[in-house]
């Protein structure tokens, strides 16, 4: 396979076809929680953008030359990543607070928490770890190949929650059954957009 | 300080009062990801449990020497070594179930139960209210799992299969697959809790 056809396909396959918050229901919470006005959803997304490329390429860093050669990987990732991604988000945060106030308020109050995103974990270790992932394209990323996937990760989840805020706030002026006000109908609609988005499986033989 | 109550009713209110799913809508992900299946539903449920109830009471054991600014990154060394038992156990004596729940176990770390549970009531409380609150929320959380799993695969595949064994079956029912895919786990959360919003609202009215 040419291997501009396999980055596109990798970065297709994260961005839609098994799309992290709505075919592999990781980081739902955020997905009901931040979801009640397109700004913030816009400043969550930007941040996880952020957050995710970077614990992505220096958990596959440690991975690849610290816990691998060592032979400790399987039962020191967890932990590991874990730990890598919290630091990494008090630095961040630590780092534009003084660099650059503007950036700071648009997404200051998301970075804490991210920490608990389960979706950047989630990335961290589907670039390193093969065969978790169910994509058949590759199973062993390179360092390029694993930033293209988390890319594609982070974008289909901003996408998506995008989408679902300019939804909610639709939906703040339409009659809605009692019992089915708040929480319960931002699920039925997240399972129809999972049915327009089950839409795009076996889309080019992914 | 929770120091006046009994162990029972800390166990009792993460069935309804302040159950971590239908109430306070943490560790959603991975209920709604895993639920197709009952047996999934026994064993995350289970999983999920014990990471729940021992570091709850490590957490509430060693709460007095804890400093406060880096009580976080403590929790979660502590959450992810018991992670990393039931990662390491599942995968060796029960390949297939682990094949089946993947990445969710490694998750379990980063469950926002288990987080909300150690920072909010472990790191307050003693450990035996610790342990029985561990308990509690484990119980509601397996509950609601099962309820789900039995929904989805009852109506998903038409019958329900636990250890390999048949345990019912609906005959000639053709059941609408739609249950088993992604839209049918956001659907019947989404029924699920607006059952109970009705259940409160009859309550108060």
């Amino acid at each position: 396979m040419n291997e501009a056809y396999r980055y596109f396909l990798i970065f297709l396959g994260a961005l839609l076809i098994y799309n992290i918050l709505l075919i592999r229901f990781i980081a739902l919470c955020p997905l009901i929680g931040v979801s009640t006005q397109v700004e913030t959803s816009i400043g969550m997304a930007m941040s996880v953008l952020f957050v995710m490329t970077m614990a992505t390429t220096v958990s596959w860093v440690a991975w690849n030359y610290m816990l691998k050669p060592l032979h400790v990987g399987e039962f020191l990732y967890i932990p590991v990543f874990i730990l890598i991604i919290a630091a990494l988000v008090q630095f961040v945060e630590m780092f534009i607070r003084k660099s650059s106030p503007p950036l700071y308020r648009a997404m200051g109050i998301y970075l804490p928490l991210i920490t608990t995103n389960c979706a950047v974990l989630a990335a961290a270790t589907e670039s390193v770890k093969p065969g978790f992932l169910k994509l058949n394209v590759a199973y062993h990323f390179s360092l390029p190949e694993a930033l293209v996937y988390t890319i594609g990760v982070a974008l289909g989840f901003g996408i998506v929650i995008i989408v679902f805020a300019c939804i909610r706030e639709r939906l703040e002026t339409s009659p809605v059954p009692h019992a089915f006000k708040g929480a319960p109908i931002a699920f039925i609609i997240a399972a129809l957009l999972s049915l327009a988005f089950m839409g795009f499986a076996n889309l080019l033989g992914l | 300080m929770n120091e006046g109550t009994t162990g029972w009713q800390e166990f009792r209110k993460g069935f309804i009062l302040e159950n971590p799913l239908m109430v306070l809508m943490v560790g959603l992900c991975s209920s709604l990801a895993i639920s197709t299946r009952v047996e999934n539903g026994i064993f995350m449920g289970l999983s999920a449990t014990f990471v729940l109830v021992f570091s709850n009471i490590i957490i509430a054991s060693i709460r007095k020497w804890i400093p406060d600014q880096i009580r976080i990154p403590i929790f979660i060394v502590v959450i992810a070594s018991f992670v990393t038992i039931v990662d390491l156990s599942l995968k060796a004596y029960f390949p297939p179930v682990y094949d089946r729940l993947g990445v969710w176990i490694p998750l379990i770390v980063v469950n926002c139960i288990i987080l909300a549970r150690a920072e909010g009531y472990a790191y307050r409380n003693t450990v035996w209210h610790s342990f029985m609150d561990g308990l509690g929320m484990g119980a509601g959380y397996t509950m609601v799992l099962l309820i789900m799993g039995v929904i989805r695969e009852l109506l998903g595949t038409g019958k329900i299969v636990l250890f390999d064994k048949q345990i019912i079956s609906l005959g000639s029912f053709n059941p609408p697959a739609i249950f088993i895919l992604f839209p049918g786990a956001f659907l019947t959360f989404a029924c699920l809790m607006a059952l109970l919003n009705r259940y409160k609202m009859r309550k108060k009215a």
